[in-house]
C-alpha cells in the first residue's frame, strides 16, 4: 500500500496505459473493462493469481507499471477461455493475459519464481528446431528445469506412465535422437524471421514514439 | 323518473347458475325481501335475448332500478349497461356458485349466500339514484404550465400541438431552465458517442412563433383557486398581476441545485477549483470550445478528477440519501469536453457505481471509454488544497489502496434536490424548510402546494399512476416528481400533458378524473345535519373540500376523485352520493337475516375494496378457490368510504364479524385514493373502545391488506377468519 499522503507521478494518467496499448497484443481494450469482477470470478486459477484480471486492468489504468509486468499472474493463465466468454464487454481476455506475459519478458520483467516464463521458453527452443514439439525432449527439460536432483525424482516418479507410453506407443524412445519435423523447415524458418521482422519494427516504431 | 321506485329483478340461470342454485327461491327472495316488482329469470340473460328482455321492461313497465343476478358486477359490463336506470348486481357466479364445492352438503348454504345476495342487490338498488353530471362543469381548454425549463417547454409543445391553449409561466427572464445553461447534453441518439446540442433553441423558437403559446417571464403564480375545467390563477410579474383561468396546470418547477457548502470535506464552498456539474458548465459555456479554464487563476485544465454520488446516496446529515440518476451520464459527458478538445488532458470519473441510465447510456459510458476517460471505483476522503491545486485523496475500492491525486479542477457530482414548494403535510424541521417558497399559492383549505411524498418530491404513485398528484387536474412532471435527466422529463412532460388534457375534456363533461374516469356521481352533504367538525375537509386526500364563508364544508366537484373518504369520516353521515351512500351500503347490511347462535351458521361480513380486493375475490373464484359460505362481501369504492355506522349496524344486527380489506398504505402505498387505505386504518385502530363498550373482542373487526395479486391467500384469510369466530363463539347480540 501506498503512503496517501505521497503522490506519484503517473498514477491514474493513462501513461502505462498507453504503453500497454501500443506494446501489448489486444492491449487497446484495457481502457474498455467496467470492473465488473465477472472474469476474477471465473478463472479457475483465480485463488493463485497474485491479481485477477479485473485488477490487473484497473492496475494498468492506475499506472502500476512494476506491479503488473513483474507479477505472476499472466503467467498463470491456462487459455481456458472461461473470463473470455463471459466478459459483457467482450474484452479478449486470454489474449491480453499473453500479450502482457509476452511484453513483459521481452523487457526482461517476467517474474523467476513461476515456472512458467521458463518452460515457455523452453517449448519455444523445442518448437523452432524441427516445426514440431518433441515430447520426449520437452518432458524431460520440464522435469530438469530446478536442476538435476528434482529431475531425477520427478523422472522418477513418471516412470511407469513413461513406460506406459511407450508401450502404447504414444511416445517414440528414437525421439531423444533428434525426433521427426516438418517436411520444409527452410519455410518454416522463413516465416518465423518474417515474424520476427514485423515484431521488430513494430516496437522500434513504438520507440521512436516514445511509448 | 327517480322518484319512482319499481324494482325489476333479473335472475340468470346460464353458467351453471340454474343447476347450482334454487332460482325459484331466489325469484322469492327478490318478490318479498327485495320487494321487486318485476321478477324474470332467463337461461342466458347477458345474449341479446336477455338484455332485450331488461330493456322492454324498463320502457314499457316503467322499470326504474334494475337487480342483475347474475355474475360478478366486473364481468359483462357491456350487456348489462342501463344508462337510465340505476342497476345493482348480485354476485352470484363469482360470488357464490365459484367459490363453493358443488356437494349435496354445500348446498344448502350455497343457496343461503345467493339469496343474501339477492336481498342485498334489492336493498341497495333501492336506495340508488342515478347520478347526474356536476352542475358546475365547465370546459376550459387552456393549460397553465408552472416553469420554463425543458419539462415546461415540451408540455407547452406538447399541448399546442393536441389543440390547446397553454400559458407558461416563468420565474426567470428567460426559458429553457436548467438545460438552458448546459453547455451540450448527453448524446440522445445512435450511436451515443459525443455530447449534442440541447436543443433548447429551437424549443424556445417554436415556442416563440406558437400563437397557442403565452409566455410570461419573471412571473410567478401568485394564487390559485377554482378545480379543474375553472382553475382560477393570478400570475404576477414586476409588481403587475393579471388573472387568467385554465381547464388543468401542469407543475413543471423542476429542481434546486444542491448546496455545495454542504461538503465542505470535498472543499465545496471552500476550493475554487472545486465546482459542482452545473459550475462545470458555467465554465464550458465560458470556454465556448476553447479550453476549458479553472477558476482560481485561470490556467488552463490539464487534470480534472469528477467524484460521483457526492453528498447523495447518503445518510449523513445534510446529504441526499438518494441517487439523482443523472449524474454519472453528465459526468461522462463532461469528461468528454476535455477529451474531444484534447486527448492528453486527464479525466478521472471516481465512481461507486457507474449508472447510465436510459437507452444510450451504456453505449456512452464506452464512448467515454474509448476516448480515455479514465474510471476507477473509489471513495473520495477529502479533497485539500495542494501547492498546485486540489489534492485528492481517495480509496481506491478495487485495489484497496490509499491514493493523493493532485489535479487542476475537480468537479462534484451533485444532486437534483426538488423545487415542490411548501410541504404542507408535515411541519418543517428545518430552518431551510421554512424559507420554502410556494410554488402554487392554492388557496385550498389543505395548503399551498402540492402534497409531497419522499425526500421533498410531489407525491405521485411511482408506478401505476405517475402524473397523479394529489390535487385534481393538477399534474407535476420533471424532476420536482423524482430525480431525472432530459430525455426522461421529456418523456414525463408528454405524459403529464396527456393526462392535463383528459382532466380537462372530463371536467367539462362533469365526470371524474383518475382513477373512476367518466364516473358522474359526486358527494353531496345535507347542510341542516353538518356540525362543521371538518372532518371531511381533513380527510379528503385531494383537497376536494374548502369550506364557505360560514365554514361549512364546500365540495368542488371537479377536484373530487369520488372514493367516498369524505362519507366514510362524516359523524353525522350527511355526506352521499346518488349511487353510493351510507344508505346504499347501510340497507343493505341490516337485508340479511342472521340464523341465530344455535344454528352453527356464523355471518361475517367483509367489505372490499374495488380496486384490488374484490377483483382479487373474483380471481380466486376464476381460479375455483373455495372459501367460506358464512361472509357476505360488499365492494367499496374504498376503505377510506368505510363508515363505521356500518361496522356498527352490523354488530348490532348480530354479525359475528366483519373483515375490512384495503389496499397497501403508507410510504409505497397501493391505495388508488392514496389516502383512503390509511384512513381506514387509523380510523379502525380507534374503534377498539367502543367494541369493549359493546362487550365485544376486539377481533371482530379486522382489517386487512390485499393486493390484487393476492388471489390464493383472500380464501385462506376469509377461512382462517371464520376458524377464528368459530372459536370465540357467536355474537352476543343474535336475536335482539
Ligand atoms: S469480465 Fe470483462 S468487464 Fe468485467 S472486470 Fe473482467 S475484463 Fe472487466
Ligand atoms: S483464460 Fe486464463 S485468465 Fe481467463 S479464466 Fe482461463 S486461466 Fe483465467
Ligand atoms: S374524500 Fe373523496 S369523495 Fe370526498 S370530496 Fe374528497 S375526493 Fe371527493
Amino acid at each position: 500500500m501506498s503512503n496517501p499522503n505521497q503522490t506519484i507521478p503517473g498514477q491514474y494518467r493513462g501513461n502505462f496505459l498507453r504503453e500497454v496499448e501500443a506494446n501489448v497484443e489486444e492491449g487497446e481494450w484495457v481502457k474498455m473493462c467496467m470492473q465488473c469482477g465477472v472474469c476474477a470470478g471465473s478463472c479457475p486459477l483465480g485463488p493463485y493469481w497474485d491479481y485477477p484480471p479485473q485488477q490487473i486492468f484497473m492496475m494498468i489504468r492506475a499506472g502500476k507499471r512494476e506491479e503488473v509486468l513483474s507479477s505472476t499472474s499472466m503467467w498463470m493463465c491456462t487459455s481456458c477461455y472461461n473470463c473470455m466468454v463471459r466478459c459483457p464487454r467482450e474484452l479478449p481476455i486470454t489474449h491480453i493475459m499473453h500479450g502482457l506475459a509476452t511484453y513483459a519478458k521481452r523487457i526482461g520483467k517476467a517474474p523467476q519464481t513461476p515456472i512458467t516464463p521458463r518452460f515457455a521458453q523452453k517449448f519455444w527452443d523445442n518448437l523452432t528446431v524441427t516445426g514440431r514439439v518433441n515430447e520426449l525432449k520437452l518432458g524431460l527439460a520440464l522435469y530438469f528445469i530446478n536442476g538435476i536432483g528434482e529431475g531425477i525424482q520427478t523422472a522418477m516418479k513418471m516412470q511407469d506412465i513413461g513406460l506406459g507410453m511407450l508401450k502404447t506407443k504414444r511416445m517414440s524412445p528414437f525421439e531423444i535422437l533428434g525426433g521427426h519435423g516438418i517436411k520444409d523447415k527452410a519455410g518454416f524458418r522463413a516465416m518465423l524471421k518474417k515474424a520476427e521482422e514485423i515484431e521488430l519494427a513494430k516496437i522500434a516504431k513504438n520507440q521512436v514514439a516514445g511509448v | 323518473m327517480a322518484d319512482i321506485i319499481k324494482i325489476g329483478a333479473y335472475l340468470c340461470k346460464g353458467c351453471g347458475l340454474g343447476e347450482r342454485l334454487n332460482i325459484g327461491a331466489l325469484e322469492n327472495a327478490a318478490k318479498r325481501a327485495g320487494k321487486a316488482s318485476v321478477v324474470r329469470s332467463h337461461g342466458f340473460l347477458c345474449n341479446q335475448e336477455g338484455v332485450e328482455l331488461i330493456k322492454a321492461d324498463i320502457e314499457k313497465e316503467g322499470v326504474t332500478r334494475v337487480v342483475i343476478a347474475a355474475c360478478s358486477r366486473r364481468a359483462k359490463t357491456e350487456a348489462f349497461r342501463f344508462d337510465e336506470v340505476a342497476v345493482s348486481r348480485a354476485n352470484l357466479r363469482e360470488g357464490v356458485i365459484w367459490i363453493r364445492p358443488d356437494t349435496k352438503e354445500a348446498k344448502e348454504t350455497t343457496q343461503e349466500m345467493a339469496e343474501d345476495y339477492v336481498r342485498m342487490a334489492c336493498a341497495e338498488v333501492r336506495r340508488m339514484t342515478l347520478p347526474t353530471a356536476n352542475p358546475k362543469a365547465a370546459l376550459n381548454r387552456r393549460i397553465l404550465v408552472v416553469g420554463g425549463g425543458i419539462s415546461g417547454m415540451t408540455a407547452a409543445l406538447e399541448a399546442s400541438q393536441a389543440g390547446y391553449g397553454v400559458t407558461i409561466v416563468e420565474k426567470t427572464d428567460r426559458l429553457g431552465g436548467w438545460a438552458g445553461r448546459l453547455y451540450k447534453r448527453v448524446a440522445d441518439r445512435y450511436p451515443f458517442a459525443d455530447p449534442a446540442d440541447t436543443g433548447v433553441a429551437d424549443m424556445v423558437k417554436a415556442i416563440q412563433s406558437d400563437a397557442k403559446i403565452t409566455v410570461h417571464l419573471n412571473a410567478l403564480v401568485s394564487r390559485t383557486s377554482g378545480a379543474p375545467g375553472r382553475f382560477e390563477v393570478e400570475i404576477t410579474s414586476g409588481g403587475a398581476a393579471t388573472n387568467e383561468t385554465f381547464g388543468s396546470i401542469i407543475q413543471a418547477s423542476g429542481f434546486t441545485r444542491y448546496d455545495l457548502a454542504n461538503l465542505p470535506e470535498m472543499g465545496g464552498g471552500t476550493l475554487k477549483d472545486v465546482v459542482d456539474q452545473a459550475g462545470l458548465e458555467e465554465l464550458a459555456l465560458a470556454a465556448a470550445g476553447g479550453p476549458i479554464k479553472r477558476p482560481s487563476d485561470g490556467r488552463e485544465v490539464r487534470s480534472v478528477i469528477f467524484v460521483q454520488c457526492a453528498g447523495q446516496r447518503s445518510e449523513k446529515p445534510g446529504h441526499l440519501p438518494y441517487c439523482s440518476g443523472f449524474c454519472c451520464t453528465t459526468s461522462i459527458k463532461q469528461a468528454m469536453y476535455f477529451k474531444d478538445r484534447n486527448p492528453e488532458i486527464d479525466t478521472v470519473v471516481l465512481f461507486s457505481d457507474l449508472r447510465t441510465p436510459g437507452a444510450g447510456g451504456e453505449d456512452f459510458y464506452r464512448n467515454g471509454q474509448r476516448k480515455g476517460v479514465t474510471f476507477a471505483k473509489g471513495s473520495v476522503r477529502a479533497v485539500v488544497q495542494g501547492e498546485a491545486g486540489p489534492v485528492v485523496q481517495f480509496q481506491d475500492e478495487i485495489l484497496n489502496d490509499s491514493v493523493s491525486m493532485p489535479v487542476d479542477l475537480v468537479v462534484l457530482a451533485t444532486g437534483q434536490v426538488a423545487n415542490a414548494g411548501v410541504n404542507i403535510e408535515n411541519a418543517p424541521e428545518s430552518a431551510e424548510s421554512v424559507q420554502k417558497v410556494s410554488i402554487l399559492n392554492l388557496t385550498y383549505r389543505q395548503g399551498p402546494d402540492v402534497p409531497q411524498l419522499k425526500h421533498g418530491f410531489s407525491d405521485s404513485h411511482f408506478i401505476c399512476f405517475p402524473y397523479e398528484t394529489r390535487r385534481t387536474g393538477i399534474y407535476t412532471a420533471g424532476p420536482v416528481r423524482r430525480p431525472m435527466d432530459i430525455a426522461q422529463a421529456m418523456e414525463d412532460a408528454t405524459g403529464a400533458t396527456l393526462k392535463a388534457i383528459q382532466t380537462l375534456e372530463n371536467a367539462g363533461l362533469g365526470r371524474a378524473a383518475h382513477p373512476r374516469v367518466g364516473d358522474l356521481s359526486f358527494p353531496t352533504f345535507r347542510r341542516e345535519g353538518c356540525t362543521q367538525c371538518k372532518r371531511c375537509t381533513v380527510e379528503c386526500p385531494f383537497g376536494a373540500i374548502d369550506e364557505d364563508e360560514q365554514r361549512y364544508p364546500q365540495f368542488n366537484e371537479a377536484r373530487c376523485r369520488r372514493c367516498g373518504t369524505c362519507m366514510g369520516a362524516c359523524p353525522v353521515r350527511v355526506i352521499s352520493f346518488e349511487n353510493y351512500s351510507v344508505e346504499t351500503v347501510g340497507q343493505q347490511v341490516k337485508s340479511l337475516e342472521i340464523p341465530d347462535e344455535f344454528s352453527g351458521k356464523p355471518r361475517v361480513l367483509i367489505f372490499a375494496c374495488e380496486n384490488d380486493a374484490y377483483p382479487a375475490l373474483d380471481m380466486a373464484a376464476q381460479n375455483r378457490l373455495e372459501y367460506s359460505a358464512y361472509v357476505r362481501v360488499i365492494p367499496v369504492r374504498c376503505l377510506g368510504s368505510v363508515n363505521t355506522i356500518w361496522l356498527n349496524d352490523a354488530l348490532n344486527n348480530g354479525y359475528d364479524g366483519v373483515m375490512l380489506m384495503g389496499c397497501q398504505k403508507g410510504e409505497n402505498y397501493q391505495c388508488h385514493f392514496v389516502k383512503g387505505s390509511e384512513m381506514a386504518y387509523y380510523r379502525m385502530s380507534k374503534i377498539g373502545d367502543t367494541l369493549k363498550g359493546m362487550n365485544l373482542d376486539t377481533e371482530r373487526v379486522t382489517t386487512y391488506e390485499v393486493a390484487i395479486t393476492d388471489i390464493h391467500r383472500i380464501p385462506k384469510l376469509i377461512n382462517d377468519y371464520i376458524a377464528m369466530i368459530e372459536k370465540i363463539g357467536p355474537s352476543p347480540f343474535k336475536g335482539f
